[in-house]
């Protein structure tokens, strides 16, 4: 059932986009950072939780999830560490999905050659 | 080359006057609900099969996603099936390493840091700088609450 879920949710997350785009002309890289914001909104209220409950990677994996990921950091970073957490839980929290994004990227960028455009 | 901002302006105002929107926004859901069951099959091996506890399986699932996202966008297969996903290819963690990667490429002659190194972030960039700042917006207010909440 969560094989269900993660399908339906993650398809309808990527299909409210791609209604953004077509109809609102937002640009790819506006709708990323619309939709890592949400997610942090939407965590910080404690509402996305349940729905990665529900979905799983439906709702993880999307860039909202993403959002999701640093605001729980935050929360967590506060709870442990006071004010400071503010500063370190979120990026704590999403400190393997970054440095995963540079270092993969950055070689795979290094090794692979521009394909021509067709 | 969903990435390059002013190419997929071009594009989709090429493409606009007539490419139906309920066609597009189903290869959106099929590709991007394809690419999310993935990653809870790649979660669940990581729980069951390696025995990681939820959330860590969750985070070692991105982090396996980001590589196949940045592994098939250097191999050029990526762009490819994007053409048709639209944002099914864009929204998922692996469209975040593919926006990482696909201008890093591009602009890899122009040097290693000015290039390769600073184009990265064209995106990423972005993202980064508004869901951290996000992330601390929340920090302040839950301690505001906190605090106020004894």
């Amino acid at each position: 059932m969560q094989y269900v879920n993660a399908f339906w949710v993650g398809g309808l997350i990527c299909a409210i986009a791609q209604v953004l785009i077509d109809k609102t002309k937002l640009t790819p890289a506006r709708i990323l950072v619309l939709f890592v914001v949400t997610g942090t909104v939407l965590g910080g209220l404690g509402l996305y939780d349940p729905l990665v409950r529900f979905a799983g990677a439906g709702a993880s994996i999307p860039i909202v999830g993403f959002g999701n990921v640093l605001a729980q950091g935050v929360i967590k970073g506060v709870q442990e560490h006071g004010i400071l957490g503010i500063l370190t839980g979120g990026a704590e929290a999403a400190a393997g999905g970054i440095t995963a994004s540079i270092v993969f990227g950055f070689l795979a960028a290094l090794i692979f050659k521009p394909k021509v455009k067709s | 080359m969903q990435y390059n901002q002013q190419e997929y302006q071009k594009y989709l105002e090429k493409k606009s006057p007539n490419s139906p929107l309920l066609k597009n926004v189903l290869f959106a859901f099929v590709i991007g609900g394809a690419i999310c069951t993935i990653g809870q099959a790649v979660t669940d091996f990581y729980q069951t099969i390696a025995g990681l506890e939820e959330s860590t399986a969750r985070t070692a699932a991105s982090i396996t996603m980001i590589f196949f996202g940045a592994l098939l966008t250097g191999m050029d297969v990526y762009c490819k099936i994007g053409k048709y996903a639209g944002a099914g290819t864009l929204v998922p963690i692996t469209g975040f390493a593919n926006s990482i990667v696909s201008p890093a490429m591009e602009f890899k002659k122009e040097g290693l840091v000015l290039g390769l190194a600073s184009k990265m972030f064209v995106i990423a960039g972005p993202v980064l700088v508004y869901g951290i700042t996000a992330s601390v917006g929340v920090g302040i207010i839950y301690y505001i609450i906190r605090f106020i909440g004894g």
